[in-house]
């Protein structure tokens, strides 16, 4: 698989490693009254799609920058690269 | 029909007319008492135990495509129990045992041999860790014996345990462990059931639930709706898949596990062995390939193929340990989808829904599992309480923080 960062240009996926499903940029709220119940949830269960499928890479042997990757599971087909640093802020992260 | 050394020769000598299919084909009941979803080993050893050791009847097996079309037939057909933990050890243990008993049981050559299986050891630190694996292996009931270098020059004298990158140090040995025809499997297990009344429902893909007030009554299928008291789901790779048709998220990743087979070759390699240095397994099948694996690739995959990166790594991992095995050409090679639980280990258990049974998260160790997974399954389907060697193999394991975590890897499933 070729990873096309948004800084560097095509990638191959072998520079980088993967931590999973983009949505462990939500991280629940500590303080929540529901807290254990939404880190259990948080760490533990997946949603595991056939299909598209937003994920972090971390490009471990090149910038080092964690990206948001739309990959469909299926057929192995990325369809968006983005800085993880961007979408998390789109999200309200880190304001 | 029960096959014999004598059937054999009695068909050889009247042309091969008297043989019939291992299997019906039978169309779908309306209602049965039990449904299994998911013609693979699992499935089928669930069905063929339900029937044969707890006495159930009206027994369905529904599989998508065909039945030993998914990982059953995409390992690497090593057996083996050499685990750490109390809440795993004895479950393998009771497998291998059934392994053991398996063919005269379905009256069915599985070819199933064991040959050992070699742990190989090249650091103190690893010593340490292995003898432990064996201690808690032999307090289990399982064998296990640590090998000096001499002891494994013995038996492969080709391996480097002089001056190689990663000299050999020792071994940690299961003399029972061994390998199993993969599909041979999957078809004794088949016709075992088909013979007690089971049936199996091929091309017949099941594409929803029918819950009603917190209670499964039945599956949507691709040939009709089919009522069941109770469902229980063995669908490996696709376990994410199909129960989010029942609203449920699983502490489950799906990933990609390849696995290669070369040319066929003269003998070579007795055993299975397995390199510590890296992660590379591999022995050699009955007609000659030598059939080996490695790491996942490590990304959430339904694709039943790989990468090139991983392929490269598992070869290198391959020729750090056996450098004469460069010579041999790759044959074939294809991926699996796997199961990867949050923990590394499986889940037999119910769900939150009256009826509706999971069994699943096998990770890439499903094979050996096999028929303890089949057993197990078929104790909770019948019984509605857990089978006492797989207690641990709870849903509110990750909850409670009682994880069984083999490699201490945390919830990471590429890393397990």
């Amino acid at each position: 698989m070729i990873i096309d960062h948004p800084l560097l240009g095509p990638r191959d996926a072998a520079e980088f490693t993967y931590l999973g499903d983009a949505k462990l940029i939500d991280r629940p709220d500590w303080q929540s009254e529901t807290a254990a119940k939404d880190f259990y949830e948080y760490g533990y269960l997946r949603d595991n799609p056939a299909g598209w499928h937003q994920e972090l890479w971390f490009h471990e042997a090149g910038d080092r920058s964690w990206l948001v990757v739309t990959r469909n599971t299926v057929t192995h087909e990325i369809s968006k690269v983005e800085m993880a640093r961007d979408v998390a802020r789109a999200r309200g992260r880190s304001k | 029909m029960r096959y014999s050394g004598l059937k054999v020769i009695k068909e050889a000598l009247t042309g091969h007319k008297g043989w019939t299919p291992a299997w019906r084909d039978p169309e779908p009941q309306p209602e049965y008492d039990i449904i299994i979803i998911g013609g693979g080993g699992h499935g089928l050893a669930t069905a063929y135990y339900l029937a044969k050791e707890y006495g159930q009847k009206r027994i369905a097996v529904l599989e998508k495509g065909w039945i030993g079309s998914g990982n059953v037939g995409r390992n690497t057909t090593i057996i083996r129990s050499n685990y750490l933990l109390d809440g795993n050890e004895p479950f393998y243990e009771f497998s291998l045992k059934l392994w053991e008993g398996l063919e005269q049981d379905f009256n069915y050559n599985a070819m199933v041999s064991q040959r050992g299986i070699l742990n190989l050891i090249h650091s103190d630190a690893q010593r340490d860790a292995f003898t432990r694996r064996g201690n808690a292996m032999l307090l289990n009931g399982a064998d296990a014996e640590m090998l000096t270098t001499a002891q494994i020059k013995a038996r492969y004298p080709f391996l480097n345990t002089e001056d190689a990158r990663f000299p050999i140090k020792g071994g940690l040995a299961q003399h029972r462990g061994g390998t199993v025809r993969h599909d041979a499997v999957a078809w004794g297990y088949a016709r075992g059931a088909d013979s007690r009344g089971v049936d199996i429902i091929q091309n017949c893909e099941v594409t929803g639930f029918r819950i009603e007030n917190g209670k499964c009554l039945g599956v949507e299928t691709s040939r009709g709706y089919i009522g069941a008291k109770k469902i229980g789901c063995a669908v490996a790779g696709s376990s994410s898949r199909l129960m989010s048709k029942a609203d449920m998220r699983l502490p489950m990743e799906s990933h990609v596990l390849q696995a290669f087979v070369s040319e066929g070759l003269k003998p070579v390699l007795p055993g299975v062995v397995t390199f510590g240095a890296g992660h590379f397994y591999v022995s050699q099948s009955d007609k000659g390939g030598l059939v080996f694996g490695g790491d996942l690739d490590g990304y959430n995959s339904y694709a039943q193929r790989g990468n090139l990166p991983t392929v490269e790594d598992v070869c290198e991992g391959g020729m750090a340990i056996f450098p004469a095995f460069g010579r041999a050409r790759l044959l074939r090679m294809w991926g699996g989808i796997m199961d990867m639980s949050m923990d590394g280990s499986p889940i037999i258990d119910r769900t939150h829904i009256d009826g509706l049974y999971f069994n699943g998260g096998w990770c890439y160790g499903g094979f050996k599992a096999t028929p303890a997974s089949g057993f197990c399954f078929a104790h909770l389907l019948a019984k509605d309480a857990p089978h006492p060697t797989a207690t641990a193999y709870r849903f509110d394991r990750f909850e409670k923080g009682l994880m069984i975590d083999e490699k201490g890897m945390g919830n990471q499933p590429n890393l397990h």
